[in-house]
């Protein structure tokens, strides 16, 4: 069990039944008066958000969360199946469930899928990827526009900006977590 | 955490606060942080030391010297609170104390007004302040020139939350309220003393004559920040006694260990009409240094340790 006190950002805990995570919190206590713990959370499977104040002596489970390594194999039906890469066991997540992971999810990627009980809910991608520029205007040598990025799109359809020297058909590094242009990269 | 620029400005801020309690004629009192017995508040948890317990606030002992025939007295001490941590709350933290027999709220308040207007226009160059010396948090402008605004607990609860104070109370939300509703809208462009606090959120301070309702407290907020909590003192012992063993009471059903002051309360006969008030320094210094948490005033905060 966590008590309120222990309520910090990023802390997961169980309510109704359901796996939440805080995304903000705040510690106040007006002067002679109680302890009050203001958060905001996210449901982790659906998503929605609300706020809530807890007290001292509120108490939380915690939810039973575990994350395992497996490998992206093929989508079906707006079914996107994984593969255990120790138990080879598959599952599924679904096109709602991954939101923007899709944006640089290719196959054979490996990812940490995140449980809940037996449930699969969300995945982690690794924090860079390397993409292929599928669509890239030509480099105008000699552009004296002043612009120093131009958009270009990478094999699974995200759009981003890069240098202008990077060209169709180029491997490029992405950090996942911000959807930007790291480098470059030689296969 | 503070550089050595920060630790220079820290210092000249608690200098200045020293020399203004000096001048007015109080004397700077240094009392036991560890101690057998506290004053029994029911929303303070206290850390022990052996089977004793370490101050979380210098009220007890600063009372019981007024009771030897003190007049004027301040104290710049640390005071120890636990599960208290966040943006704005630190464990341990530096606390700034002051009694002044004779007087009661209404002239604290006035007090108040002289101490931050002084320091404003000591260090005009802090960065908390802007060219026109403007105390600056977040969107607020604050104007440190006296006389500043004045408004009850009654009127700020209606006024800003559309609650009756007594509604608030009785479906307990009345500390939820005034965090989310009411706080953040005090102090904007002058500091604001809120006073009148419902009798039950007054433990030690005296009710007021012409509102038994109420007891003579007040908080004074700085930006949507509460910086210093002052009362007319009770100090009818067995007036205080009642309101004790109600506070003992609440902490025996939360499962706290309490037990009545009984040498405190001996003293508190010769205290004689007073007012008292603690304001919070690492919060005052970090407007003043222009910080957005506490951490951005103290020397080290606990997590550093």
């Amino acid at each position: 069990m966590y008590t309120a006190s222990d309520l910090r950002k990023g802390l997961k805990i169980q309510i109704d039944g359901e796996p939440y995570i805080v995304t903000e919190f705040d510690f106040s206590k007006p002067g002679k008066g109680q302890a009050l713990y203001r958060t905001k959370m996210r449901n982790m499977i659906t998503g929605i958000q609300f706020t809530q104040t807890y007290r001292s002596n509120d108490k939380f489970e915690r939810p039973n969360l575990e994350e395992r390594n497996m490998q992206f194999l093929y989508v079906q039906d707006g079914e996107y199946h994984f593969m255990d890469t120790v138990s080879f066991e598959q599952i599924f997540l679904t096109k709602e469930q991954l939101g923007d992971n899709l944006n640089f999810l290719i196959d054979n990627m490996e990812v940490q899928v995140l449980f809940f009980g037996e449930r699969p809910i969300d995945i982690t991608l690794p924090t860079f990827v390397n993409l292929e520029v599928t669509v890239a205007d030509p480099w105008a040598k000699g552009d004296t526009s002043g612009s120093d990025t131009k958009p270009v799109t990478v094999q699974t359809g995200f759009q981003l900006q890069v240098p202008p020297f990077v060209e169709q058909g180029d491997r490029i590094q992405i950090d996942t977590r911000t959807g930007t242009y790291i480098t470059r990269v030689k296969e | 955490m503070l550089t050595p620029q920060g630790l220079q400005q820290r210092s000249d801020l608690l200098q200045a606060v020293r020399s203004f309690f000096i001048e007015r004629a109080y004397i700077e009192v240094d009392t036991p942080l560890r101690l057998p017995v506290l004053l029994p508040e029911s929303n303070l948890v206290p850390f022990t030391s052996e089977n004793w317990f370490l101050q979380t606030s210098p009220e007890q002992c600063m009372k019981r010297l007024l009771a030897r025939g003190c007049t004027q007295i301040f104290q710049i001490c640390h005071c120890f609170r636990k599960e208290e941590s966040g943006r704005i709350h630190q464990p341990e933290f530096a606390m700034l104390e002051w009694y002044h027999r004779g007087w009661n709220y209404v002239d604290l308040m006035q007090e108040c007004e002289a101490l931050l207007s002084t320091l404003g226009q000591r260090f005009p160059r802090m960065p908390g302040l802007d060219p026109e010396g403007m105390l600056c948090r977040g969107e607020s402008r604050v104007s440190l020139t006296p006389p500043w605004d004045r408004l009850t607990v009654a009127d700020a609860f209606w006024q800003y939350a559309g609650v009756e104070v007594d509604e608030a109370l009785k479906s307990e939300t009345f500390d939820e309220v005034l965090v989310t509703a009411v706080e953040p809208n005090l102090g904007r462009e002058r500091p604001v003393f809120l006073y009148d606090y419902p009798i039950e959120l007054g433990s030690l301070a005296r009710r007021n004559p012409n509102n038994p309702r109420v007891a003579e407290r007040f908080e004074l907020y700085v930006a949507g920040l509460e910086l210093a909590n002052g009362f007319s003192e009770l100090i009818d012992p067995q007036e205080q006694r009642f309101r004790f063993s109600l506070e003992i009471e609440r902490l025996r059903a939360m499962g706290q260990n309490a037990a009545m002051p009984e040498k405190f309360l001996v003293d508190l006969a010769s205290v004689g009409e007073t007012a008292g008030i603690a304001l919070g320094l690492d919060r005052l210094f970090m407007l003043f240094m222009g910080g957005d948490s506490v951490a951005a005033a103290m020397p080290f905060i606990f997590e550093e340790l």
